[in-house]
This record gives structure tokens, sequence and C-alpha cells, in this order.
């Protein structure tokens, strides 16, 4: 077995998914009707408004320990660009005419990158209409552009999320690396070739 | 005044289905200010605490009759003094009674995320439903006008609820009753405009051509009128919009961008169980159940 993610990054990874679904269900409490039941599983309308903007905080702080661990991986190169010309092949199901991918794939790295930015807009756009400590600080114009900025990088960062849960999903063995840390040889191999023989010092197929 | 079994909701905030309309019949109401005939007595403001049962903090004076200075969660409405010179060394003292409009389209009940906590009645009264409210100051956005105010007490919303509760029981507003001058008057909205439209007319004798009725047609119409000496500058009232309507961005907001953000989140979740029915998972060939 190889090491994909130290004990930090594991847990830091599932505090910010726990806090994206808390900020997440609440948030879409207010965004729809049809999704105003949710304000149910955080004590009600009020508590749902109160609680909200501390997931977010937190989810954000969350996220910077993420982003200070993995921005490095994340750095997109020239072959990440390819992988996204050939990614309709992947879809297929098919990932062996893929470019070689290192420890992580040009998928993995936009879904980083969409949820840093998205995160940071989310984050500057709440305060602005925060209550009752920040939103009156702020003219009402800029509050109402807030809003739907913040319920658009809201959307993104949900799409985002749905596409990585899926990811995670669709290849096997995504999620145990995430659980217990680590992924086998093959699996190594198979997905993130070039960090495979990085890791291991092997050069073979 | 908020259960719905008073049949009369025409509307009613974050509710996708029809609310109990069945008393139809009833007339639309309307509140007419008559900014010429008012003389800043504030009669209007106290039989609005004294109906309400409201105690504003005491606030300080800056240099005008203004008092509370703005709109609070416990001044419902504020007489609002404008100096102007519409004609040069012709000092005009213009005494507006600020508060709720009760917008026929109002941008308060469109922002609320909140089922229920603003319903506008059939009569035409936008009224907030503090058992419903949660708070979150989206009414204060939506609103055209900058009436609505969040409490930092209670973190509720307050507003001229146009004495829902008085008018219920055919009752005119306590504002109304307590105006000695005539200035606020109410009844069937029609009535209000033709009264108004006479004023209109006296007040074009007397000199003021621009004289008119504000009834803003942006927000389809409010069931609170003013009749103003300069209807061609409603900003010299203390800033009074000339052309209030809903922000494209709380339509925005609450338009397009509700539904086809929710139908975008459901097709991905649906896409991606379908992808996986057909595509199938990538596993990896020769790994152990614990290994793949």
């Amino acid at each position: 077995m190889i090491r994909r993610y130290s004990d930090g990054d594991r847990i830091n990874h599932w505090l910010v998914a726990i806090l994206f679904l808390c900020a997440g269900l609440s948030g879409l409490a207010f965004f729809h009707p049809a999704f105003f039941f949710l304000t149910a599983l955080f004590g009600g309308g009020p508590w749902t408004r109160i609680l909200h903007p501390f997931f977010g905080v937190f989810m954000f702080l969350g996220f910077v320990g993420l982003y200070v661990r993995f921005w490095r991986r994340n750095i997109w190169r020239p072959r990440d660009t390819e992988w996204v010309r050939n990614a309709s092949t992947l879809l297929k199901g098919d990932e062996d005419d893929m470019p070689a991918v290192g420890k992580n794939n040009a998928g993995q790295k936009a879904v980083f990158w969409i949820m840093a930015i998205c995160l940071a807009l989310l984050l500057i756009t709440g305060v602005m209409f925060w209550q009752p400590w920040f939103a009156d600080g702020f003219p009402i114009l800029l509050r109402r552009i807030a809003v739907v900025i913040h319920a658009l990088s809201a959307t993104v960062l949900i799409l985002t999320a749905i596409v990585h849960i899926y990811a995670a999903i669709w290849v096997k063995g995504s999620v145990h690396a995430m659980t217990r840390g680590t992924v086998s040889e093959a699996w190594a191999r198979k997905h993130h070739l070039l960090w495979y023989r990085e890791v291991t010092g092997h050069d073979e197929r | 005044m908020s259960s719905l079994q008073s049949l009369d909701i025409a509307a009613r905030s974050a509710t996708t289905t029809p609310s109990p309309d069945a008393r139809r019949h009833v007339t639309e109401v309307a509140k007419l200010i008559d900014v010429s005939s008012c003389i800043g007595c504030k009669a209007c403001q106290v039989a609005c605490m004294q109906w309400n049962d409201l105690r504003d903090d005491v606030g300080d004076n800056v240099g005008t009759y203004d008092n509370p200075r703005d709109l609070t969660p416990q001044s419902w409405t504020v007489m609002r003094f404008s100096e102007v010179e519409v004609e040069q060394n012709k000092l005009e003292w213009l005494i507006r009674k600020d508060g709720c409009m009760h917008c026929e389209d109002p941008g308060c009940l469109k922002s609320c995320p909140s089922p229920g906590a603003i319903v506008k009645y059939t009569n035409g009264i936008v009224d907030f439903i503090s058992e419903h409210c949660i708070g979150c100051g989206n009414c204060v956005t939506g609103c055209p006008f900058d009436v609505p105010r969040i409490s930092k007490v209670d973190s509720k919303a307050y507003k001229c609820s146009l004495c829902s509760d008085r008018v219920g029981v055919g009752l005119e507003p306590a504002c109304v009753k307590a105006c000695p001058t005539g200035a606020i008057r109410f009844g069937a909205k029609e009535d209000m405009l033709d009264f108004g439209a006479e004023r209109v007319v006296d007040l074009k004798e007397r000199g003021y051509a621009n004289a008119g009725v504000y009834d803003p047609a942006g927000v389809g119409g409010t069931h609170v009128v003013y009749v103003l000496q300069h209807a061609d500058k409603p900003e010299l009232y203390h800033g009074l919009p000339a052309d209030p309507h809903i922000s494209p961005w709380v339509s925005l907001w609450k338009g397009a961008a509700k539904p086809l953000a929710v139908l975008a989140m459901i097709g991905a979740v649906v896409g991606g169980f379908f992808h996986y029915i057909k595509v199938g998972p990538i596993q990896t060939e020769g790994g152990t159940k614990d290994e793949v």
C-alpha cells in the first residue's frame, strides 16, 4: 500500500466536508422555498439563520488548512490542459488512453481551485449581509449584489462538490484513500502514474 | 393578523402554491398623505406609537425637526422635514410622513426566504408576520424605499402594518385617526385617488403647476399614496425615489437564478447517477477488494 493522504490531510478534509454539508444544507434552506424544510435540521428558521454564517466561516478556515496542504500539488501544468482535452474519453470509462497523471489529475486540480475561489467569494459576500453584525455597515445596493454573487458562488460550489463526490464514488479506491489514507500500488499506477513513479522510484508500466 | 384563516391572502413570501384567497371581493384600500396639508405636528407618529404600543429611545437633535432621525424597529413612521428652494429665494418646507408604502408588488415579500413571514392581503396591505420572521434582513435589501428595520434586540423585522389589525375590524389606521388637518386619509384606493386628483386640481390653481399624486407604477402602484406639490421631483421630499422598482439584482436572484440553480443541482445528481448506470465504475484490475 502507498500512503496518499496523511492523518492530518484526512481529518482536515472531513472537517471541511462536514462543514460544507452543514453550510450547504442551511444555505439551501434559504435559497428556495422547496428546501426551507431543511431548517428543521438546525432547530428552525432563526437558528438556521444564526448558524449558517458560522458554518461558512469555519468551513472557510478549514479550507485554508487544505489550501496550505494541497496548493502545490494543484498547480496547473501543460499536461493538465492535455488531460482536459481528452476528458471525454475518460467519461466513457476508458482511462488507459489518458495522459499520465501526477499526484492530482486536471479534474482534481480544477475542483480545488474552483472551490478555493468560490469559498473566498462566499466569505467576502456573506459578511456583507451577515445579520445582525455586519449587514448595516454596507450600502443596500452592495448587499443586493453580494446576495446574488453569494448564491451564484454557492451554486457553483455545490455543483463542483457533486462532481467531486461522484468522481470519488466512480473511481473505486478513492474513498478508501481519503478515509484510510492509503491506495494500492495498482491503483496508483493506473490513476496517477507519474506520482507512482515519484514515490516508488519504479519506472514500470 | 397572521392566520391564513382570514382567507384574504393575495401573496405570501417563499410560497410556491396559492394561498387562501377565497375572500377576494375585498376592496383595495389606500392611505392618502397630502403633503401640502401637513403641518408637521407628528400626531401621526404619536398615534402610531400609542396604538402599536412602541417606545423608541430618546434620540438626539441633529439640527432638523426629524425625530427620531430615521425609521427604527420602534418607529414605524417618521416625519421627514426638507427645506428646499424650488424657485430661488422661495423657501419651502416639505414635510413627508415616511413609512411603508405597501407596494402592490412588494420587494420585501419577493426577497423573503421564510414561508409566510411576509404576506400581502387582498386589500393591498403588506404585513410582516413576526412568528415566521427569521431575522435574515433580506426584506431590507428587497425594499425599494428602505423601510424595514431589523431589531437589534429580537432580530425581527418591523415596519408600518397600515394598522392591519384596525383595518381588519373596520377602523382606520391610527395615524389617520389622529391627523388634525385631514392630511392623512384612508379608504378605498379608488376613492383616495379621486380625492387626490381633486387636491391636485386645487394645488395647480394655487400655482403648483407640477402637483400630482405619487402612486409609482414601477412597483405596481402603492397602497400609501402621496399628494405632492412637486410631483415631477419626488426626490425633493427627503429622497422619495422618482421611479421605484424592485432592483434587477433582486429580480435576478429571486427570478431566474433560483429555479435554474436548483435544476442544475438536481441535474448534476441525476446525471451522475445515470452516468454510473451507463458507464459503471472505474476499477483497478488485479486489485483485491481492499486494494482497488
